[in-house]
């Protein structure tokens, strides 16, 4: 029987007992939002059980995603259960996308893992507004850790630092200027540093800038008087080379969030986020009613802002 | 941050492509790829290589309203074949699209095989589009 038909319980119930399909559909109508996906929270919130979620991200083709394939392949040998959420950027002007991130994920459903493609659908930031929602249904269907591999992002896009614990920044050797250039940016929400791409030459010279980068400021912004620093690893996503001792590295950094209750922290942090996006939308729903068919009948804008404002928050 | 309407009155339709077996012209794939894009679909690309398995399993992952695949090397009429028996092993109801080299004469084995469209080199951007809403369009 198609899932299309079932309702949203027995959707869920289904996702929850480990049917493919059915977590393929409920992740279709948490992307769509709106009633079912605030129902679909509700019936998964209960049955989560705080899986790590990893955040890869980095500039267009730094090796995101033949770092996650490489980690798909991996975890399943240290008897993990890996989900992944691909996220690649919607068109603007028709919102339609490409999801080509499959591409360098050898497919993993035999070994139990999970990947999606989801489109930005306008969300800035180098995620998409269904990200929270996904990554809780992935965790109450027994899926961990969970990998969020973003949009390829320049410096100001670093939502994935909210929505992760742990988040990998991926470099490639030659980016020292770059490094230094995005100071204030990327590296600033990085807990492990990635230099993928160490077949090539320059990635001595790349380390040595991140050393000195790390030497000079405390970079990892949301980790405050803990004395973590970021290690910096080496990869070869195409050969796999160095993905187990990045994988080492995220499971040392995810130990240090527990150790010092930073790992709390995030994820109140992370509650506090969600919440006000939710909020957010609620508003700006309510916001566009009131606007509806407003003209100025010589009112002073201020003032029909603030008449509006006492009716919406009363 | 902009936040887009929830609940859009048309869902976006999902369409994952891929080329099946050791067939390497992924050229025509590419470019219906990027005509489904911008007929507002989301599309999800597989490459190369792919398997009957590999692709029931992403469309399941994915959600997928309908499967696009690509043949050039004359396997079609066993490649099509198969690849709808492993969506009805899986109890997938999606439609199946071929495009790429399929002589007239096999078009209507292939139609009567369950195949939802077959389309040839040179078919306008709209055909391909009007053909993949058609398909999603006569399962839902
Ligand atoms: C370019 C090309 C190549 C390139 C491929 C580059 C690439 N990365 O794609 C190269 C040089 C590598 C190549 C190699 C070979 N090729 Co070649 N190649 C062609 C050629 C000239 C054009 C194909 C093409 O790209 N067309 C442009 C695209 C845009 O068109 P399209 O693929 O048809 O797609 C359109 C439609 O069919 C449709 N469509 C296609 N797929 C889908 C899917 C969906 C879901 C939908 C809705 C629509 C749709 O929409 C597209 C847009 O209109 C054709 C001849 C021809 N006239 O088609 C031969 C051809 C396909 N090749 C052929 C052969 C034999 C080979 C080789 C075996 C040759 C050899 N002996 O080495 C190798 C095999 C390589 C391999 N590993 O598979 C034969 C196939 C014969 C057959 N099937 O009976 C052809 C037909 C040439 C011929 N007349 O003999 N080839
Ligand atoms: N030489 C070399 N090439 C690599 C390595 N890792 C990835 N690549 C290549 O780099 C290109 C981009 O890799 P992807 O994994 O698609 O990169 P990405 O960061 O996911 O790209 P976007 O999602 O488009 O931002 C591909 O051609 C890969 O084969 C590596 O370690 N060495
Ligand atoms: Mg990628």
């Amino acid at each position: 029987m198609s899932v299309k038909k079932l309702s949203v319980p027995e959707l869920v119930g289904r996702a929850l007992e480990g049917d493919r399909r059915a977590i393929g559909r409920m992740l279709t109508l948490i992307e769509r939002g709106g009633e079912p996906a605030d129902e679909i929270t509700d019936l998964t919130h209960p049955a989560t059980k705080g899986a790590h979620v990893v955040g890869i991200t980095g500039a267009p083709g730094a090796g995101k995603s033949t770092l996650t394939g490489q980690l798909i392949r991996h975890l399943p040998t240290l008897g993990l259960k890996p989900a992944v959420l691909a996220v690649d950027p919607s068109s603007p002007l028709t919102g339609g996308a490409i999801l080509g991130d499959r591409v360098r994920m050898d497919d993993v459903a035999g070994d139990g893992g999970f990947i999606r493609s989801v489109a930005t659908r306008g969300y800035a930031g180098g995620l998409a507004l269904s990200v929270p929602g996904s990554v809780r249904a992935f965790d109450a269907c027994g899926f961990g850790p969970v990998l969020i591999e973003t949009v390829g992002v320049g410096q100001v896009e670093v939502d994935v630092a909210g929505a992760a614990d742990t988040t990998v920044v991926v470099v490639n050797p030659g980016w020292g200027d770059a490094v230094q250039a995005n100071k204030a940016g990327l590296l600033e929400v990085a807990d492990v540093f990635v230099i993928n791409k160490a077949d090539r030459d320059g990635a001595n010279d790349t380390r040595r800038d991140l050393e000195l980068m790390l030497d000079l400021s405390h970079v990892s912004g949301l980790e405050d008087g803990t004395g973590y620093r970021p290690p910096i690893l080496m990869t070869t996503a195409t050969d796999g080379l160095g993905v187990e001792a990045m994988w080492e590295a995220v499971t040392a950094h995810q130990a240090h969030l527990e150790a010092t209750s930073a790992l709390e922290r995030r994820r109140a942090a992370r509650f506090r986020y969600e919440v006000a996006s939710r909020l957010t939308t609620r508003m700006e729903r309510s916001i566009a009613r009131s606007l509806d068919g407003l003209t100025p009948d010589g009112r002073s804008p201020a003032t029909v802002a603030a008449d509006l404002a006492a009716d919406l928050l009363a | 941050m902009a936040i887009e309407s929830t609940n859009t009155e048309q869902p976006t339709i999902r369409v994952v492509l891929a080329k099946l077996g050791l067939d390497g012209h992924d050229r025509g794939i590419k470019v219906v790829a990027r005509i489904l894009r911008d007929a507002g679909m989301e599309v999800v690309y597989l490459g190369l290589r792919q398997t009957t398995a590999s692709i029931v399993a992403a469309a399941e992952e994915e959600d997928a309203d309908a499967i696009g695949l690509s043949m050039h090397n004359a396997g079609h009429l066993a490649l099509a074949p198969s690849m709808l028996a492993a969506l009805h092993d899986a109890d997938l109801d999606i439609p199946l699209i071929i495009g790429g080299i399929i002589p007239e004469a096999d078009i209507p084995i292939l139609e009567g095989s369950g195949v939802a469209a077959i389309l040839g080199p040179g078919a306008p951007a709209e055909e391909v589009v009007t053909a993949v809403r058609g398909a999603v369009a006569a399962r839902t």
